[in-house]
């Protein structure tokens, strides 16, 4: 089972990575969760591969599956959640901004139009109290 | 009082006035100018005259021998405290700083014009006596690198105090820079010297001194030492930039820049003398960097036309000269290092204040133009005419007397024969420099014909900015004719210190009878006259421009290299934006992996673990699913529904990975998290082109394959490395801990809310930055509609009307008892698989389900679905903020109980209906972890939902 867990870690690095180097920003997204599941995987198995033996202790048992590096993908699969959903925020963004989604903020032709009204926006920015401004006109 | 409180005292009153000025300043604002710098500099002289009462307080006690000692532990794991000490050099030295600090506050308020920012000179001022106080006094060597930085700094923003002169910012930044550059090495220095020591207290440093001097890393030690001391000190060829910090305003130059900053060096030598001198590496270079800068500073300083200039290069020779005396590593050279370091002191600093009147009075600075002031102002000439006698050394004044001393040592040298002769012949020769630009000094500016063409009628100053320099004036006076009735029990107390032992005899005599030290100065003084009249008359000096300092081209070329070759550095890492970085980044980890694996030992330790053993048919296919699907999502990623649901699958595949190797309260977390990762790649994808264009660089595609073969490759060769070798880990510790302790059985839940509590703790900061970051970036902004023709907008009214009654009434239904699964999961965590994080989960996706069926509206009946939208972020915000509230409160809990942060307690209680149910308090702190987690992820959806809203 080793072999097929770190063939497996091996594969979602490999295309977690090429993913994250296109030049789209969605793709560098699913990169990266691609990505995060290989380290989570790879976290998982520093404490090796134990089938059917949780670690919920039980009267009379021993022998229990290693409970630390389950805790801390536990909470790294949380946080990559939560990167993610902050990076792909920050792609629409940057696509507001420049109408464009290359990964390095190129303006595609043509989008002057959506980068001047996503000014406007920002103009509005500093009002803090009371709702936001609407894209109603949009 | 105890001891300790007074010294604590004496260095937190200079601080505490600082910052209470800085935060008055906008008071004071309101006050008319002349009346705000008079209540300033009155506080700022309260302020240092307390901090003198301290000082008075602590003396005596000192002067019995006693040596004044406050520990605080600071962090004690380092073995760094917070010590501060007080024995007799640190006693001399703090008076010096605290009395010439008071002088120099009286006479800014005279000196500054009232329109200036004076509450920040005199805050900065104060800040920078604090930290000078914290040099002398730290009994740490890194709490005295601290204190050292911080005069760094203060320096720096005095110099730069008139921000709107270039010279200035020039000065300040050429100053930061080199003390600064030497600061660095000092603390390098100061590190090796308590690791050899072992321990960085003052008391164990000082007393290993020949354990310190036998290790073979003392000559880098010593070496990185001295290079912090020269640099503060302005000790050639580091010297170039203390003349150019004389574009400061004069106290500061007078207090600063020749009483105090600048011999913080020298302090750092004698302070450290027991410990490191007594080498001849020592002997060597601190010798001969004394006497160099002692040559080189006084010659530069006849040539100058500047009244500052010359003073600036005069106080460079005299550090030179103290350098020196410390270097020859006598008893009795040490006693007239410190001697002299309190003479030059006074005379320099009264010489700098009466510079300081006559740039005041005279509006120019240049001695060419400034001629004939003794009939013009003559009590400041008498004053200045006497200090610039003890600068020169002139019998009867207190300059006399130290550099007596200095040539009787330069003459009782007898450590090498070729040195017997050039030592005292190069004493000599400064000495006469020093007698040829004093009498520059003396004659250029009170006599020498008239002024001419000055901007300024020249009269005597304001009564009080000139007591100061009287009172000053009458200590070279009153040390240099009566010495051991004035100085010479604070010398003595001073030198016993740097000396390390008993004392040598000396006497401070005027009169020692006709020796050969009295003819040397005899000589220097003639010929110093002699060589000031040849360069006056014969050769024109005011007509020759001043040499070239040494060091600052070399200073200012290095310095345009430095910043052409970060920039080259910069643009070559930082161009081209995000891909470019994460390139890099990925080919640095990559390399970073290749380095260890190629160079260390081989990774492979197998345990006959048989690698393939356990693998079934339906392991294999669930594998061969994985493997495919994130095949596909790269295959298929440029039509992107299709790939985003090949990753989902591929998260699938990890969640069943867990189930299988017992681990279901990932599966549970990686199920959930999918669900939400899907649906906020879904929301986002309605904003971003549904496909891609092709790429059309080839090459970019191989590299990029070529890359991610690598990395997969190696990490997953690392992997099976891993998971082969033997294995032994602490999870028996936890393991056997989570009934007892924990009051859980659930060791991986028990884990999270209790023995790492700390580190969930931190993650759930985390989820709440990055919630309130996305809600930031989102609050404000409205999205311009989807680009691309082919594609309409798809705003989630259509998907309402779309599905309008089934999946709403479903989703409606499915709510109360999705958030009764997820109380189950809550209250079982502990025990069974379950907790916050998956709780947290299953509400949030429950809760974004009934978003996406009945918008808004469903949970906040409001009519605008702006109103609604902001109202829900409200909501939200103040889940976040009460996960954390909740969290830190059971933390703090425990404090109460008398326990550390987040230390768990747990009974048993038996409910009514429920039966008995393990009750840990860390079930309070999970339910922190449930707000963070719902807060978040709602947020995050919600955000980007919103964002198809307005389109």
């Amino acid at each position: 089972m080793e072999l097929l867990m770190a063939s497996g870690i091996g594969v979602l690095v490999g295309t977690g990575v090429f993913l994250l180097l296109r030049p789209r920003t969605f793709d560098a997204l699913l990169g990266l969760t691609l990505l995060s599941y290989a380290v989570n995987l790879f976290l998982f198995s520093m404490g090796r591969l134990v089938a059917g033996r949780a670690p919920v202790v039980q009267a009379g048992v021993e022998g229990y599956a290693d409970p630390l590096p389950q805790a801390l993908v536990l909470t790294a699969i949380v946080i990559s959640f939560a990167m993610t959903a902050l990076l792909a925020v920050l792609a629409l963004r940057a696509h507001a901004a420049t109408g464009s989604d290359d990964a390095d903020g190129g303006v595609a032709p043509g989008a002057a139009g959506a980068a001047d009204r996503s000014a406007a926006g920002a103009e509005a920015g500093p009002r803090r109290d009371g709702p936001p401004r609407g894209g109603g006109e949009a | 009082m105890t001891a300790g409180a007074w010294l604590l005292l004496l260095l937190a009153t200079p601080f505490g006035a600082a910052a209470l000025l800085a935060a008055s300043g906008r008071r004071l604002e309101q006050l008319d100018a002349s009346a705000r710098l008079a209540r300033v500099a009155w506080f700022a002289a309260l302020a240092t005259g307390f901090a003198a009462v301290a000082l008075a307080m602590l003396v005596p006690a000192v002067q019995g021998g006693t040596v004044h000692r406050l520990r605080v532990d600071w962090l004690p794991a380092l073995g760094v405290g917070f010590g501060l000490r007080m024995d007799g050099l640190a006693a001399v030295f703090a008076g010096l700083i605290v009395g010439i600090g008071l002088l120099i506050v009286l006479y800014a308020r005279w000196y500054l014009a009232p329109a200036e920012r004076t509450v920040r000179f005199y805050a900065l001022l104060l800040v920078f006596m604090g930290a000078m106080l914290g040099i002398t006094l730290a009994d740490n060597l890194i709490l005295l690198a601290v204190f050292w930085e911080l005069t760094s700094l203060s320096s720096f923003l005095l110099i730069g105090f008139w921000q709107h002169r270039s010279d200035a910012r020039q000065g300040a930044l050429m100053a930061l820079t080199i003390t600064g550059a030497g600061g660095l090495a000092l603390l390098g220095g100061l590190l090796m010297l308590g690791w050899i020591a072992g321990g960085f207290e003052l008391d164990t440093v000082l007393a290993s001194g020949p354990a310190i001097r036998e290790h073979p890393m003392y000559p880098v030690c010593l070496a990185l030492v001295l290079a912090g001391a020269f640099t503060k000190s302005a000790q050639f060829p580091f010297h170039f930039w203390l003349p150019h910090a004389m574009a400061a305003p004069t106290p500061v130059s007078a207090y600063l820049h020749s009483a105090t900053m600048v011999k913080a060096g020298v302090f750092l030598l004698a302070r450290l003398h027991p410990a490191l001198a007594g080498s001849e590496a020592w002997f060597f270079a601190v010798t001969g960097v004394g006497a160099a800068t002692l040559l080189v500073g006084a010659w530069h300083a006849i040539f100058q036309h500047d009244l500052k200039g010359l003073l600036a290069y005069s106080t460079i020779s005299h550090l030179g000269l103290i350098t020196m005396l410390l270097g020859l590593d006598s008893p009795m050279a040490s006693v007239a290092a410190v001697f002299h370091l309190l003479n030059h002191a006074t005379f320099k600093a009264s010489l700098f204040m009466a510079a300081g009147i006559i740039d005041h009075e005279t509006g120019t600075r240049d001695m060419r133009r400034i001629n004939g002031l003794a009939r013009l102002m003559p009590v400041t000439a008498a004053l200045a005419i006497v200090a610039a006698g003890a600068m020169a050394g002139v019998p009867l004044l207190n300059g006399f007397l130290s550099k007596e001393m200095f040539l009787a040592e330069t003459l009782a040298l007898d450590r090498h024969q070729a040195l017997r002769f050039l030592v005292p012949a190069a004493a000599t020769l400064a000495a006469a420099l020093s007698v040829a630009y004093s009498a520059r000094f003396v004659h250029d500016v009170f006599f020498n014909g008239r002024p001419v063409n000055l901007p300024r009628a020249p009269h005597e100053p304001p009564r009080w900015m000139r007591v100061p320099v009287e009172l000053l004036v009458v200590l070279c006076l009153l040390v240099g004719l009566l010495p051991a009735w004035t100085v010479a029990p604070v010398l003595a107390l001073a030198a016993a210190d740097v000396v390390g032992g008993a004392l040598p005899d000396y006497s401070l005599a005027i009169w020692h009878g006709w020796n050969l030290p009295l003819a040397l100065s005899a000589i220097a003084l003639a010929g110093g006259t002699l060589l000031y009249a040849w360069l006056q008359q014969g050769r024109g000096l005011h007509r020759t421009e001043p040499p070239e300092s040494a060091g600052r081209r070399e200073f200012e070329r290095a310095l345009t290299a430095l910043v052409r070759w970060a920039a080259r550095a910069t643009t070559a890492l930082h161009a081209g934006g995000a891909r470019r970085n994460l390139l890099l980044a990925v080919a640095a980890a990559i390399a970073a992996g290749a380095v260890a694996l190629l160079l260390g030992e081989s990774p492979i330790a197998s345990t006959g673990l048989d690698p393939f053993e356990g693998i079934t048919a339906g392991a294999a296919a669930v594998w061969a699913i994985g493997v495919l699907a994130a095949g596909a999502a790269v295959v298929l990623i440029r039509q992107r529904l299709a790939a985003l649901l090949a990753v989902g699958a591929v998260g699938l595949v990890v969640s069943l990975a867990f189930v299988w190797f017992s681990a279901p309260d990932l599966a549970l977390t990686q199920v959930l998290v999918e669900s939400a990762t899907v649906l906020l790649m879904m929301l986002a994808l309605r904003y971003l082109p549904a496909s891609a264009p092709p790429e059309d660089d080839d090459r970019r595609v191989l590299r990029d394959a070529a890359l991610g073969a690598l990395a997969g490759g190696g990490t997953g060769f690392v992997a099976w490395a891993v998971m082969v070798r033997p294995f032994d880990s602490i999870a028996g510790y936890f393991l056997e801990r989570t009934v007892t302790e924990g009051g859980g059985t659930n060791a991986v839940n028990v884990i999270i809310v209790d023995f790492r509590g700390l580190d969930t703790f931190g993650e759930m900061t985390v989820l709440l930055t990055a919630g309130l970051i996305i809600h930031q970036l989102v609050v404000h902004t409205a999205l311009p509609p989807v680009a691309g023709p082919a594609r309409p907008p798809a705003p989630v009214a259509a998907l309402e009307r779309r599905f309008p009654l089934l999946f709403d009434t479903v989703a409606r239904a499915l709510l109360p008892f999705a958030l009764l699964v997820s109380a189950y999961f809550f209250l079982r965590g502990h025990n069974l698989p379950g907790g916050g994080f998956i709780a947290g989960l299953v509400t949030a996706i429950a809760l974004l389900l009934q978003s996406v069926a009945g918008g808004h509206a469903a949970l906040w009946p409001q009519r605008d679905p702006e109103q609604a939208f902001a109202a829900k972020q409200r909501v939200l915000l103040t889940v976040l903020g009460l996960a954390l509230l909740v969290a830190t409160l059971t933390g703090l809990g425990s404090w109460l109980l008398g326990y550390p942060f987040l230390t768990s307690t747990f009974g048993h209680p038996v409910l009514p209906v429920l039966g008995e149910l393990p009750l840990a308090s860390a079930a309070l702190f999970d339910l922190g972890v449930y707000l963070a987690v719902v807060g978040a992820t709602v947020l995050a959806l919600a955000s980007i939902g919103r964002l198809s809203r307005t389109s």
